[in-house]
């Protein structure tokens, strides 16, 4: 056992820091507040393999595995890369096209979900909508939905639209197929609320530092301290449970697929929750601005809390498997 | 990135379960928690049966007889541990996890003669003299005092929370050898045989009914000056020493029997009946068991994750402050919910009907005293924000 980073996704992970931070600055992401989306940007993620990451080199991809997807993904949270990152990256192969970043590839995840209204993210952007249900993985051309677009989306870079009737779409894959990406894309989903549980914690840390009130920094107030130190130990925690679900689906051997990735989408969904919330209340009134970027990572965090299950999905999933053996 | 265990570690495992698989069952059940002869029986004999088998001391070196396991195999230890049950390391506690262990690193040759073999063995128990009424969180305030007169110190003070104080025959002694040193100055670290005269010891029975800690008064009580440990007056980096050993393995054991009674509780869940149904029918229910279980694997997840890092760099991971955090305030969500689910069967705490009211409700008492013992949860926070985190310190 060594469950840490290789030097190889050390690298990785350095690798995709360092693009996002000159491509995806908290600046040059509020410049993309407007459009939502950046195609040229998106073709440098392809041509950097984040959609082909778990593609076999003989299929144009870069041959790596979950544990790698997960790393990759934590930077991209971490940055809030925008777009449907991945659901892209789990229909490369899939899906002529998303590996390369051709085609943009959207998706919406049907199964688990009640009578929720049918709201499609970036449909303005993709080329190709994959629909999981419960008999199997439908494609459906974005052109062909009726609906509406929300004008007011939660997630400034996730724009929605209403959609009134959703044709049914090829099939391309079986019930079991849909299941198991759901539950690929749980994990990736985790990984992206990884990156934002431990940014939101660094902003505010830093914050902590800087700002003075009482003729000393707010850092040093205990009731701050203990806020970040909260905030540190969820992104740790986070950490473990979505790298563990990363190891654990490129080893099913090592443990319940299953539980690992509920636990890390449960745990990793809390972490970003609580430390977004945390990092607003860290800024105090800045934090509430639009202009102080704290409030995105809150709003991402409700995008990525409402796909591939929630917290109290996944809590029950867990339930299920510990009371089958209880 | 890899969570499989090497074939070596599960060599390790296959051996290990098959002795405890032997071992716990004969070995029978845990005296009264009132019978302290009988306690300190029951486990300094399981210690004495880990030696024989070659599994006491799983992370000493082996020149002092332990078995300087890897940590891996550590892990590996305490999983198959809390599987088969086994008995805790009781009335061995301060001994095993971190007395010896300073002792190794900072005796001399006669005393590591003198007790690590013994301790190792079961035949000798050790108790924390540390914390005073005045100085528990800000443990550089002691007052005990040691007065050197020829080769004998001098002993005054009042101890206090010294677990298994009535069953040990040595104890770790924090005093003030320079009381004109600045306070973390002047503190030297002592083993001292119990039992001395001028010793009293008063049982202070705790919110579980147990006498699990003591007072401990010190008068004029005399002990050579070759209990000193490490140099006069060098006391605190000697305990810190020993605070580093304490905080690092205490819990691993528990988190691995917290994944077993959260599978117990599913099952008291299925039996009690709320409004006419099984309680587990409850779905709100039913997600707050399988999050708390969900808090639990990430827990080990995080324990595996710090110990791969600390198998890489030598040194423990600043994170285990945060795996013990996180842990100890989880374990008493987790007690809560379980009495909880109880229901009026927690108003016993014999169990009633065949219900578990007898472990659940003690270790929901019991869990109250993890996150105050062994550094507060508040303390843990301190450290984590300014040792990790950067922060402005605390007044020293
Ligand atoms: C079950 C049990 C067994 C124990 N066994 C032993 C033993 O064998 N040997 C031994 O020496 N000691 C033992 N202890 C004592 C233990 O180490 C102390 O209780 C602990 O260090 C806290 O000290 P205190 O009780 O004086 O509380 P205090 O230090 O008075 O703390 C009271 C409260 O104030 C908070 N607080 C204190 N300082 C700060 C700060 N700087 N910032 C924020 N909050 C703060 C604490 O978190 C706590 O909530 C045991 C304790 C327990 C509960």
């Amino acid at each position: 056992m060594d469950f840490q980073l290789s030097e190889d996704q050390q690298a990785l992970k350095e690798g995709v820091r360092t693009f996002c931070d000159g491509r995806i600055s908290a600046d040059q992401l509020r410049e993309l507040e407007k459009e939502a989306f950046d195609r040229d940007l998106w073709g440098e993620l392809a041509e950097m393999g984040v959609f082909g990451l778990r593609l076999p080199e003989s299929e144009g991809g870069v041959g790596l595995g979950s544990a790698d997807a997960v790393v990759v993904f934590e930077e991209l949270g971490r940055c809030l890369a925008p777009g449907p990152l991945v659901w892209s990256h789990l229909l490369a192969g899939r899906v002529e096209g998303a590996a390369s970043g051709e085609c943009v590839v959207g998706g919406l995840d049907l199964l688990g979900r009640g009578e929720d209204p049918v709201l499609v993210e970036h449909l303005a952007h993709i080329d190709a909508l994959v629909v999981l249900r419960e008999e199997g993985v439908y494609k459906v051309a974005p052109g062909s939905l009726e609906g509406a677009p929300i004008e007011t989306p939660l997630d400034p870079f996730t724009p929605v639209h209403h959609v009134a009737s959703l044709p049914e779409g090829e099939c391309i894959a079986d019930a079991a197929e849909a299941a198991q990406l759901r539950v690929e894309g749980a994990a990736l989903a985790s990984a992206l609320m990884l990156g934002i549980a431990e940014q939101t914690q660094e902003m505010a840390t830093e914050y902590a530092k800087g700002r003075e009130q009482f003729n000393r920094p707010i850092g040093s107030f205990q009731a701050i301290k203990h806020i970040l130190a909260d905030m540190f130990v969820r992104q740790e925690l986070a950490r473990a449970a979505v790298y563990a679900a990363g190891a654990t689906l490129d080893d099913p051997e090592v443990g319940s697929v299953r539980r690992a990735v509920s636990t890390a989408k449960l745990v990793a969904g809390e972490a970003a929750m609580k430390n977004s919330r945390s990092c607003v209340q860290v800024h105090g009134g800045m934090g509430y601005t639009w202009e102080m970027p704290v409030h995105y990572y809150l709003k991402r965090t409700w995008v990525l809390e409402n796909v591939f299950g929630g917290v109290e999905e996944h809590a029950l999933q867990v339930a299920e498997e510990i009371g089958e053996r209880g | 990135m890899d969570l499989r265990y090497s074939d070596s570690d599960e060599a390790f495992r296959k051996e290990l379960r098959e002795w405890l698989a032997e071992a716990v069952p004969a070995h029978g059940s845990p005296p009264d928690a009132a019978d302290w002869a009988g306690r300190r029986a029951y486990d300094t004999g399981w210690q004495r049966k880990l030696y024989d088998a070659g599994y006491a001391g799983i992370n000493w070196p082996k020149e002092y007889g332990g078995r300087d396991a890897s940590l891996t195999e550590q892990l590996v230890y305490y999983e198959e541990s809390a599987r088969a049950r086994a008995p805790y390391i009781g009335v061995n506690f301060v001994g095993i996890l971190h007395g010896g262990p300073t002792l190794i690193s900072e005796g001399t040759d006669v005393q590591k003669e003198r007790h690590i073999g013994p301790i190792l063995r079961g035949e000798q128990v050790w108790c924390q003299g540390f914390s005073e009424p005045g100085a528990g969180s800000d443990l550089a305030a002691l007052k005990t005092r040691a007065e050197r007169d020829g080769d004998h110190y001098v002993l005054n003070g009042h101890k206090i929370w010294t677990s298994f104080a009535q069953v040990a025959d040595y104890c770790e002694l924090l005093v003030r050898t320079d009381p004109d040193a600045r306070k973390h100055r002047g503190i030297s670290w002592l083993g001292i045989p119990m039992g001395l005269e001028g010793m009293e010891i008063r049982p202070l029975p705790t919110l579980t009914g147990e006498g699990e800690f003591s007072e401990v008064f010190l008068e004029n009580v005399r002990v050579p000056v070759d209990c000193l440990v490490g140099a006069e007056n060098d006391g605190w980096r000697v305990t810190n020493v020993t605070l580093a050993f304490e905080r690092g393995t205490a819990f691993a054991t528990d988190m691995v029997v917290f994944q077993e009674v959260m599978r117990e509780l599913a099952a008291v869940a299925k039996r009690v009946t709320r409004n006419g149904a099984a309680a587990w029918e409850d779905r709100s229910l039913r997600a707050e068991v399988g999050h708390l279980a969900a808090e639990v694997e990430a827990v080990w997840a995080m324990v595996k994750y710090t110990v791969s890092e600390a198998d890489r760099t030598g040194v423990p991971s600043v994170s285990a402050s945060g795996v013990k955090l996180y842990f100890t305030e989880l374990k008493q969500r987790i007690g809560e919910t379980c009495m909880r689910v109880l229901g009026r069967a927690t108003l016993s705490r014999e169990d009633v009907d065949g219900l578990p009211c007898q472990s659940f409700v003690y270790e929901a008492l019991q869990s109250l005293s993890m996150t105050i013992a062994a550094g507060s949860s508040q303390i843990q926070r301190n450290i984590i924000s300014e040792r990790i985190l950067g922060l402005p310190r605390e007044p020293r």
